[in-house]
């Protein structure tokens, strides 16, 4: 188990580098570059602007630039904003918080509510759960997420007044939990609308599969209750494919949360990274980066280890 | 499969051509007809824009700017005063046809060197396997956000990005299907006859493991049709004055006129899930015709 | 459930005109149609016929797990201990699958769950039936296991499938199936999916386990040494019904049935030698389509000895000697 943790680690530190690296230089591809930016603000002369370049060392080749940034990076330093000059790591910190709780709400939400119904639907197949399960995997899968953001401020807060229409907290109010709540709720709702569409799908399938295993048929003609069959028996194996989901979860959420944090002002990573990328932040989007390549990974080892504790295949593999 | 239904095993029921039972599968799916119908619809909506739209889609009239609907302007105005029919219809285009040319070029892609890396195995296989884990690895949104963001929002940036991004899931499923199909007696009957790789690859097992593929590429094009419409609501996708069903949602995010002018923002929205659902529905029903085993 | 001491005369288990139908894309399948079938008490009774006779459908029909949709048991009787078990209640019926009446299946290798040890599984059965505690299940689960000769049985009770042999695995099934003390066993292919070594040790075992605990056995296989060798009585299904029933050296000395005779001769024997110029002989033809099957006779199209009749009327079983039941007009 270890050495497939360590084996695991190691193929993933030069594939997170190799990322970086090309991000790097994609980034680095595009015309124009921050000081461009600076100036239609400032109205700076020309070797002024030759001078800013030199300073924040854009000038040189890209390889040469990179290389600086890696070793920068070894020393636990992730440069400073382009923007306002704060280190980019507390730009990060403090955006990941939001991000965060958003994407723990809508990991929970979305398994409370489309465990259950994936199960069942797969149990009474042809019912009204069945259809129920089938409609919300269609309409959740298929319902553009920014414009579900945009119908549920309108429907919710708007129409109804029953959410605020973003936002982390009320202005002016300290901080709250209620209140965090009250503002993660849209946000979060609108979030796991699509994840519960695919987790559904996922479920039901499973759990159709399970139904119909060898094994199944032994507990009940074995002469065991149908309640002991479907969830002693089939259910645990069931469960088992949903740990990949939650790892695969990640990445997905990350697309998601970019464009519904624009949508309800959602002060989180997701919006750094439009900012970065409207004005060409190049610290910060390689921070970026490579904190979301480190999530993604992670998440996908974490994941494999999960299912190898889980299945009782992979833990105990030897034979006697 | 489960020894369940060995009671019915083949050789009491015999096996009608593939190809029909298909088709009959397909056929009884009626959201899959339905999402079908729809979409001959839109590709019709988009072939002939022109002789459809009411109005030059791009004609901007600040006098009827912000109008709802009217008789001059079914759908009403947009902020510029453009008729938002007519950009509702051109938008189809521009939806239809990311979709399609993005998951063209990355179906052929990822099927062929998923099939390469199947079929000869070794060092071709293990290359080929590492740079689908790259590919991947990657935050998907970021680099495609990057890519547009910064090299400039155009459709054929949209097409290079999604197609870059999802060529390796495609080579995966490509890869399993050929490392199975290799296996199989038909194939090594043809490399005991001599016949060369090529050979095998495109006519072979290729028409063997295309179900799946197609399938993945259905569902495909409307994961492609929904990064566009996302990225084009962020602004960084396509810019106006084209018209397109995600930057015509962009207006929408003044709260102003996402209160008091739906009118600007809920067709586009409808338009995109419904060009959404029908592909799914379609490429459900596929499934259930092609591989009824998968549903 | 009393254990009843009637006469081994009087059959364990009677089948009375069962038909079971399964609905599928092309049309409605009758696996089993109008069967009639008992079987006796503490005797193995072998129920033999190629893929797609049916067989298999017998034993899902009498513990009532053919699924629906997309099968259906539309008629017949199945008698056992005083009752109908169509007739139960479902509850009923759990009371009697695992406890009175178990089944083993063909494929040891994916009817156990993987992710549950053996001893959880059989326990769990052990005291639903039995009414034991968890300590006591688990007890009786670790004889189970000694019964089926697993070596290191307190050992092995914790192990999971993948731990273990295919033919290990099949023991485990034997013993979940006996673990209640059932009178009747119906064990569906037990030895296909195994190696020839394993499978005369599993049916050794059965034998064995017949004689100590006097359970009856259904032995449904498509192997006829398999039923030479083990049954003292057979049955002989073809295209869903039953067309022939003797004991078996009846059966194997004069088979009646043209089927039966052909079945017989293609089997490959290494005394016969060259006698029939040394290729094996095989029944022409195919088996019916159970979708579109002939009037009359289903065996006539392939059958030597066909005449005019059997083209147009299906013949009924007939009794040409004492306890030997056949269904084809030369008998009528």
């Amino acid at each position: 188990m270890r050495a497939f943790i360590v084996r695991r680690l190691l193929i993933a530190l030069p594939v997170t580098l190799l990322i970086t690296l090309i991000m790097f230089v994609i980034i680095n591809l595009a015309p124009g570059d921050p000081i461009d930016m600076f100036v239609g603000q400032q109205g700076l002369k020309p070797d002024e602007i030759e001078r800013l370049r030199a300073d924040l060392g854009l000038n040189e080749p890209v390889y040469v630039r990179y290389v600086k940034w890696l070793g920068q990076l070894f020393q636990g330093n992730l440069g400073y904003s382009y923007l306002d000059n704060q280190p980019v790591i507390h730009r990060l910190a403090e955006r990941l918080g939001p991000t965060l709780s958003l994407m723990i709400f809508v990991i929970l939400l979305s398994h409370a509510i489309a465990l259950p119904i994936g199960v069942l639907s797969a149990i009474r197949q042809y019912s009204w759960i069945d259809y129920l399960a089938t409609g919300i995997a269609f309409f959740g899968v298929s319902f553009p997420n920014f414009f579900a953001g945009l119908v549920a401020i309108y429907i919710f807060s708007l129409s109804l007044g029953w959410l605020p229409t973003g936002g982390l907290e009320t202005m002016g109010a300290g901080f709250s939990v209620a209140d965090r709540l009250y503002h993660l709720l849209l946000p979060g709702m609108v979030l796991a609308f699509r994840e519960m569409g695919v987790l559904v799908r996922y479920t039901r399938s499973s759990m159709l599969d399970v139904i119909r295993q060898d094994y199944v048929r032994t507990a009940r003609a074995a002469g065991l209750s149908e309640w002991s069959v479907t969830f002693r028996h089939g259910l645990r194996n069931a469960l088992l494919p949903l740990i990949t989901m939650l790892g695969l979860m990640i990445p997905r959420l990350f697309a998601g949360v970019v464009i519904i944090e624009q949508i309800f002002q959602w002060p989180g990573m997701g919006r750094l990274a439009i900012e970065a990328i409207l004005s060409r932040d190049y610290p910060v989007l390689m921070g970026l980066t490579l904190s979301s390549a480190v999530a993604v990974l992670v998440g996908n080892l974490l994941a494999d280890i999960l299912y190898a504790m889980a299945d009782p295949r992979i833990r105990l593999s030897e034979k006697r | 499969m489960s020894s369940q239904m060995k009671a019915l095993s083949p050789s009491a029921v015999p096996s009608q051509s593939f190809r029909r039972l298909a088709w009959r599968r397909f056929l009884r799916h009626r959201l899959a007809l339905l999402g079908a119908a729809v979409l001959v619809c839109l590709t019709l909506m988009a072939m002939f824009a022109p002789w459809i739209a009411p109005m030059d889609p791009n004609r901007v009239d600040l006098m009827l700017a912000r109008e709802g609907p009217s008789t001059a302007h079914l759908l009403g105005s947009d902020v510029v005063g453009r008729d938002v029919l007519s950009r509702l219809i051109y938008g189809s285009r521009v939806s239809l046809s990311v979709g399609l040319f993005s998951v063209s070029i990355y179906m052929v892609l990822g099927t062929l060197l998923g099939c390469i890396a199947g079929y000869f195995g070794g060092r071709i296989d293990m290359t080929i396997s590492r740079l689908i884990d790259a590919v991947l690895s990657f935050p998907a949104l970021m680099l495609i956000l990057v890519i547009v963001g910064l090299l400039g929002p155009s459709t054929l940036n949209i097409i290079i990005a999604i197609a870059v991004l999802s060529w390796p899931e495609v080579a995966r499923i490509a890869r399993g299907q050929t490392l199975a199909a290799r296996e199989e007696t038909y194939v090594l009957a043809s490399e005991a006859a001599g016949a060369r790789p090529k050979r095998i690859i495109l006519e072979e097992i290729l028409p063997n493991i295309l179900s799946p593929i197609i399938v993945d590429a259905t569902f495909g094009i409307a994961r492609a049709i929904l990064v566009e419409a996302g990225l084009s609501f962020l602004g960084m996708g396509v810019q106006p004055p084209t018209a397109s069903w995600g930057n015509m949602l962009n207006d929408a995010q003044s709260l102003s006129i996402l209160e008091s002018m739906p009118w600007m923002w809920v067709p586009p929205g409808l338009m995109i899930f419904i060009a959404t659902i029908s592909i799914n529905f379609v490429g459900d029903g596929l499934r259930d015709a092609l591989d009824p085993k998968l549903s | 459930m009393k254990k009843e001491t009637l006469s081994t005369q009087e059959p364990l288990l009677q089948v009375q005109n069962l038909t079971t139908e399964f609905r599928t894309d092309l049309g409605v399948v009758r696996a089993v149609d109008g069967l009639t079938l008992h079987i006796p008490r503490r005797e193995t009774l072998g129920i033999v016929g190629e893929s797609g006779c049916g067989k298999s459908t017998i034993g899902l029909s009498i513990m009532r797990l053919i699924p629906d949709p997309p099968g259906k048991i539309s008629s017949g009787r199945i008698l056992f201990e005083g009752k109908d078990l169509l007739q139960l209640s479902r509850r009923d019926m759990r009371g009697i699958r695992g406890n009175r009446i178990s089944m083993i299946f063909q494929e040891p290798m994916t009817s156990l769950n993987p992710v549950r040890r053996v001893g959880d599984v059989i326990s769990e059965v052990i005291s639903l039936h039995l009414k034991l505690s968890r300590k006591d299940a688990w007890d009786k689960a670790i004889e189970a296991l000694d019964r089926v000769r697993i070596p290191s049985p307190v050992l092995r009770v914790k192990d999971f499938p993948h731990q273990m042999s295919g033919g290990m695995r099949q023991r485990v099934m034997i013993a979940l199936a006996i673990s209640c003390n059932p009178t009747l066993i119906i064990a569906d292919e037990p030895t296909t999916a195994l190696d020839v070594t394993i499978q005369a040790q599993i049916l050794n075992l059965l034998n064995q386990i017949k004689e100590e605990l006097g359970t009856s056995i259904a032995l449904v296989t498509h192997n006829l040494g398999v039923i030479a060798e083990n049954a003292q009585q057979v049955a002989v299904m073809y295209a869903g019904k039953l067309i022939e029933r003797a004991d078996t050296i009846s059966l194997f000395d004069h088979p009646l049935h043209p089927y039966t005779q052909g079945l017989m001769a293609s089997v490959p024997r290494l005394d016969k030698g060259t006698q029939s110029g040394g290729r094996l002989k095989m029944i022409p033809g195919a088996v019916p389509n159970l979708l579109n099957l002939p009037a009359g006779c289903k065996f006539a199209e392939r059958c030597p000895h066909t005449e005019e009749r059997c083209r147009s009327e299906e013949p009924d079983l007939s009794t040409p000697s004492p306890d030997h039941m056949v269904r084809c007009w030369r008998y009528a």
